[in-house]
């Protein structure tokens, strides 16, 4: 079997960006990942771009309109937050495969400001507020309070969450946000669906993200290998069924699965992880995956973020860029930039934020809807 | 839901006739177990036991808050997500399991582009 590695991995510093267009944005990453490896657009054989604003858009192409028209393959992929890594794993596939030895993965996105959706409209009446609510923050609030049912999950349990990766953020000058915010504020800023308040929501920023991956003849072909990070296990799943489905989008099921699988496509346990970017797109969520991926036993994730285990310094660092509630959610780009991340603690060039001594890590995403998407990454 | 030419409203599901799964809304395949052609119309209970909820204080513009968005497993194994009336939005008054009745009312004054009014479903705490 060929094994992938990652040879170039980059992101722009997430932020607003109004005036720039969704192909510049993919562009400017691009560019970086190349960079990263020393690499140009001529030795990529395909590219898998990931973006869900523009998904009918032909973003993929337009990038190459800015960096150069090669006339290679290009794969545009939408599945919702899952985008980003779900256009990982399929470069990291053709490259598995052996179809290609050297491809490009994107992920971009340009968000708005505010709640995701709309209340609803074309016929008939709204919803919303109606027939309970469909908005991002109160389906995770009701998947919070599931566990909260379950175990006793507290409100400030929750709260922390975002103390933490807001501190995580002050030491990442790639993160929208580098602003403490303390349990208090936390607690006390606006309410938008209890529990969670706008500080425990992920910040819709302007994003994107890279990654040139080389099967590992062409790595060592290249003399690429001293920051190669090779792709231990790459998964995807959606969601099995489950007797809320209907009503409550269930991001628990799927991660599970995708974690299992992970866990033994790469022959390793949750013991043998150094660091997570999981996908904090409320605090609530952070708290549930806990337990999804294995970190802790069910009903334990509360007791994790109290003894600040999963802080930086901690027994497993989660999050340590700050997190999409803190680092910033651009949707189609997530799922690389924590790619990013991960692999920039393998390589030991995290700076300030640095996981001592980290040489395997783990990226999950989820897309309601649902996708799940985990990859393990390690330091040869 | 159901407006009968007499007698009260009800909620309507479909369940699974081969493996009981219960859905809202017609539908040919079972997504639990995969059987076609199995589903079997029924009336869901008029009782449940709220499973989990949110107190929404902001959303889409134009939605007056607050509201509880409640989910709420019926009694006959189904699942709604419907708003929690007659009860303040407190989570200290909220409990878990809290036995709740289906109750139909007006859909709070919102009118379609014909000024059609609209009939909805409510959960309300049970007496």
């Amino acid at each position: 079997m060929i094994d992938a590695y990652v040879v170039g991995v980059d992101m722009i510093k997430f932020g607003r960006f109004p005036d720039k267009t969704v192909p510049q944005l993919g562009a400017e990453a691009a560019l970086l990942a190349l960079d990263d490896c020393g690499l140009t657009i001529q030795h990529m054989e395909a590219l898998y771009c990931g973006n869900l604003g523009q998904a009918s858009g032909m973003v993929g192409q337009r990038i190459l309109q800015q960096i150069g028209q090669t006339g290679i393959p290009v794969v545009n992929v939408a599945n919702a937050c899952a985008t980003g890594a779900t256009a990982f794993r399929e470069a990291w596939t053709a490259v598995k495969a052996g179809l290609y030895d050297c491809v490009l993965a994107i992920g971009v996105e340009q968000m708005g400001k505010g709640l995701l959706g709309g209340a609803g409209g074309g016929s008939g009446i709204p919803k919303e507020g109606l027939l309970g609510s469909g908005t991002m923050p109160a389906v995770f609030a009701e998947a919070g309070m599931e566990h909260s049912r379950k175990y006793g999950t507290t409100f400030e349990q929750f709260a922390k969450v975002s103390v933490k990766n807001h501190h995580h953020s002050t030491l990442n000058p790639k993160a929208m946000y580098q602003m403490e915010t303390p349990l208090d504020v936390v607690m006390n800023a606006e309410m938008i669906s209890y529990p969670v308040t706008k500080l425990m929501c992920s910040v819709n920023v302007d994003g994107s993200a890279a990654a040139v991956i080389c099967s590992e003849k062409k790595a060592r072909e290249l003399g690429l290998m001293k920051r190669a990070v090779k792709v231990r296990a790459s998964v995807l799943t959606s969601d099995p069924w489950q007797e809320r489905d209907l009503v409550m989008p269930d991001v628990n099921t799927c991660t599970r699965l995708a974690a299992k699988k992970a866990y033994e496509m790469a022959g390793l346990g949750p013991d043998d992880i150094d660091l997570i970017e999981l996908h904090d797109c409320f605090a609530t969520a952070e708290i549930l995956h806990y337990e999804n991926l294995g970190l802790c036993a069910d009903g334990e994730a509360g007791r994790m973020i109290d003894t600040g285990e999963t802080a930086l310094g901690g027994r497993i660092p989660v999050n340590v860029s700050g997190g999409l509630l803190s680092k910033g959610h651009p949707l189609g780009a997530t799922g690389i930039a924590n790619i990013y991340e991960v692999a920039t603690h393998l390589r030991g060039e995290a700076g300030k934020r640095q996981v001592q001594g980290a040489r395997i890590g783990m990226t999950h995403v989820i897309g309601l809807g649902s996708a799940c998407g985990i990859h393990i990454l390690e330091k040869v | 839901m159901k407006i009968p030419e007499s007698g009260d409203p009800y909620l309507e599901g479909h369940k699974c006739g081969s493996c009981g799964a219960m859905y809202l809304g017609a539908r040919s395949v079972c997504s639990k177990c995969g059987a076609r052609d199995q589903m079997q119309l029924t009336r869901l209970a008029k009782t449940g036991k709220l499973y989990a909820y949110s107190i929404v204080h902001r959303t889409f513009p134009g939605i007056e808050v607050p509201y509880i968005s409640a989910v709420v497993d019926l009694d006959d194994g189904a699942t709604l997500k419907g708003n929690l009336i007659g009860i303040d939005p407190d989570p200290a008054k909220i409990k878990f399991d809290m036995p709740v009745e289906v109750v139909f009312a007006d859909a709070l004054g919102r009118k379609d582009r014909e000024g059609n009014s609209y009939l909805s479903f409510f959960f309300k705490p049970k007496a």
